[in-house]
């Protein structure tokens, strides 16, 4: 596949020096095309290295690479590669879908037909034609995140980090948003997902790492991982491996 | 640009639904001006329409405390009402006479008559005494304002001198002539004949007229222009607390594209506000019985002073959502800062009343410099070339705080 979508080397990460590094050498690769997942426990450092792999948070030492690109030199070429969909709405409240998408379009660097054509085809897929022009502030949950995923992937990214992208939905929701992602997997996007659904991210990931205090603790194909800790699902891995109750 | 644009459109759109932030930015500059406005053309109006209520209780049977009371009235300031002063009133200013005011006045104008008789080589009455009497006495609510309180006291004295010395004129003409001043001499010889002229100085040689609504609207435009702080400095601080400023850094745009975005729709709804208040001014305002606006000569002036207050306006709004960690912060800081800054600035109280430490104070103050631009053309009939030095520390003022803005984005790692 060539060059890895991501590429961190020797990282080191701290909110402040007198609290400690929170990544201290760290090492990740993770390929092109792959749907990836990163979990661990409530604070081991997730939400962190999703933003300091998307330029939200600067790193100290080591390095991030996105397709080759330098995180720590941030730059147009690199904010055009991903996408990000945080674990909070996105979004203005007060307006429209089409109105957000619009803006949101503008702003990752599409002319306005290609926002114009983006958005038709993303409130077709989303299912959110119905509501193109209500207030998102007045929509529920699941409709919420629909709308926070469409704005994270309307200029079409090559790397789509997404951040608990299903919270709060019901399973219909859920089932619909994971189908949109495997699809635009198959179209050659590469996800990197972290969550607490781990029934949900078996059926999402193809490989996982597991962090923990920083660390990566684990980081494999998940069928081999599986097999070589002789755990028969993800929550029983996690357990084992990190010792620690699961926070769902 | 496709980027301003729709950061622009993005912005006016939320404006446009914040209807609460709509109220606060026309609604209430709108009812500021007209309340102000209607209770401050009293005092401005002719003294023939607005005259002060003077109580008068006349305890004296004489001829010379009815002199006093037509000499008082004479002035033209008050509408004199007589009342018994063994009930009890609500007069805001009160003048009693006491028993033996007229013989008071009498001894004493003879008294002097003599001396001066004397002093001419005449005869006189010198051992004349004044009889023993109550003084005037001027009753005055606590709340009133001083300067009317002042104002009254030297109507009333000038009165009283204008009595007494008719009195010393009747006694030195009896006196020479043996027989009585005729009242007609009498006038002639108290009247000035030296006039005073009154005339309001005028930057551009026209004549502006002066009243309530050519003091207040500029003013209270100034206000409700810096009073957008509570709508622009809440939205840059909820742009910066909630979900979407975290993806806004994630994408290929500088957030400076953000801020320039709100001062251009901003700057437009300031000007539109100057727009509205004027218009009210000019068009509304003789409907309903109060002076129309005279708006400046100076067209392009007028506009170019507008934009600039308004720039200062929105700059000083975002730099106090930048510096602002909460809404609670922006709106109670940025309210009660326009507050103080347009009483320092002159806008609620005349800043030549000022002590002298607040006259350096008051020149920190962007409102200041704004209202001095303003009434360089709507009072002074100026044109931009008479205003510049007002403008100048305006626009100093607002540079300062858009490197302010920067210094701050920059440290806190937004830009």
């Amino acid at each position: 596949m060539g060059q890895p979508a991501v590429a961190i080397t020797d990282l080191g990460f701290s909110y402040s020096p007198s609290n400690g590094s929170l990544f201290s050498g760290l090492n990740l690769e993770i390929a092109q095309g792959l749907r990836f997942g990163l979990f661990g426990p409530n604070g081991a450092g997730k939400t962190s290295l999703m933003h300091l792999m998307t330029g939200i948070l600067g790193y100290e030492q080591g390095s991030i690479e996105l397709l080759g690109h330098p995180v720590k030199k941030k730059n147009k070429t690199v904010n055009s590669l991903f996408g990000l969909v945080p674990q909070d709405f996105s979004f203005y409240e007060e307006l429209t879908p089409v109105e957000n998408l619009e803006f949101f379009g503008a702003w990752a660097g599409l002319s306005s037909g290609e926002t114009r054509q983006r958005t038709e085809e993303l409130l077709e897929v989303m299912n959110l034609r119905e509501v193109r022009n209500k207030a998102v502030g007045q929509f529920s949950g699941g409709m919420k995140r629909k709308v926070n995923l469409a704005i994270g992937v309307i200029h079409q990214p090559r790397i789509l980090f997404l951040d608990e992208p299903t919270v709060g939905v019901d399973v219909h929701t859920r089932r619909e948003l994971i189908r949109y992602l495997i699809g635009l997997n198959e179209k050659g996007t590469t996800l990197v997902y972290t969550s607490h659904q781990l029934d949900e991210a078996e059926e999402l990931c193809q490989r996982i790492a597991l962090i923990d205090k920083g660390k990566i603790i684990a980081c494999d194909d998940l069928g081999p991982l599986l097999t070589q800790h002789r755990q028969t699902d993800l929550e029983g891995l996690f357990l084992h491996l990190t010792g620690n109750a699961f926070d769902k | 640009m496709i980027k301003l644009l729709a950061t622009i459109k993005k912005d006016i759109r939320i404006l446009m639904r914040d209807r609460i932030g709509l109220v606060l930015m026309f609604g209430m500059p709108i009812l500021l001006v007209l309340i102000v406005t209607s209770i401050q053309n009293n005092v401005f109006q002719p003294f023939s329409k607005n005259k002060v209520p003077l109580l008068i209780s006349n305890n004296d049977t004489g001829r010379l405390s009815q002199e006093l009371i037509r000499a008082v009235d004479q002035v033209g300031l008050f509408r004199l009402e007589t009342f018994d002063s063994r009930r009890k009133h609500n007069g805001m200013l009160t003048l009693l006479i006491p028993a033996g005011f007229s013989a008071q006045m009498a001894a004493t104008a003879k008294e002097k008559a003599g001396k001066a008789l004397h002093s001419f080589g005449l005869e006189g009455d010198t051992a004349a005494r004044p009889a023993d009497a109550d003084s005037l006495t001027l009753l005055f609510n606590p709340g009133i304002e001083p300067s009317l309180k002042l104002s009254t006291a030297g109507a009333i004295d000038g009165a009283i001198q204008m009595v007494e010395s008719r009195q010393i004129i009747r006694n030195i003409y009896y006196s020479v002539n043996e027989k009585p001043l005729p009242d007609s001499l009498a006038s002639q010889m108290l009247s000035s004949s030296m006039g005073l002229k009154e005339i309001a100085e005028s930057k551009g040689g026209t004549a502006i007229p002066l009243n309530a609504t050519q003091h207040n609207v500029p003013a209270w435009t100034i206000f409700a222009m810096f009073f957008v702080v509570m709508s622009l400095g809440g939205s840059v601080v909820r742009e910066k607390l909630n979900g979407s400023f975290i993806r806004l850094k994630t994408l290929p745009t500088n957030y400076i594209l953000a801020l320039l975005s709100k001062q251009i729709t901003y700057l437009g709804v300031t000007f539109l506000q100057a727009a509205v208040l004027f218009g009210m001014g000019v068009w509304l305002f003789p409907f309903i019985g109060l002076p129309a606006l005279s708006l400046p000569h100076d067209g392009p002036g007028l506009i170019l002073v507008t934009l600039l207050v308004g720039w200062c306006a929105v700059s000083y709004a975002i730099l106090v959502g930048v510096v602002a960690r909460t809404q609670e912060q922006a709106n109670g800081f940025g309210a009660v800062s326009v507050v103080i800054l347009s009483i320092l600035g002159g806008l609620m109280i005349p800043s030549f009343i000022m002590p002298g430490s607040f006259q350096t104070i008051m020149q920190l103050s962007p409102l200041h410099w704004a209202l001095q631009s303003y009434y360089g053309l709507f009072l002074e009939g100026g044109k931009l070339k008479d205003i510049l030095i007002n403008i100048l520390p305006l626009l100093v003022i607002t540079v300062v705080i858009q490197l302010a803005i920067v210094v701050i984005l920059k440290r806190k790692k937004l830009i």
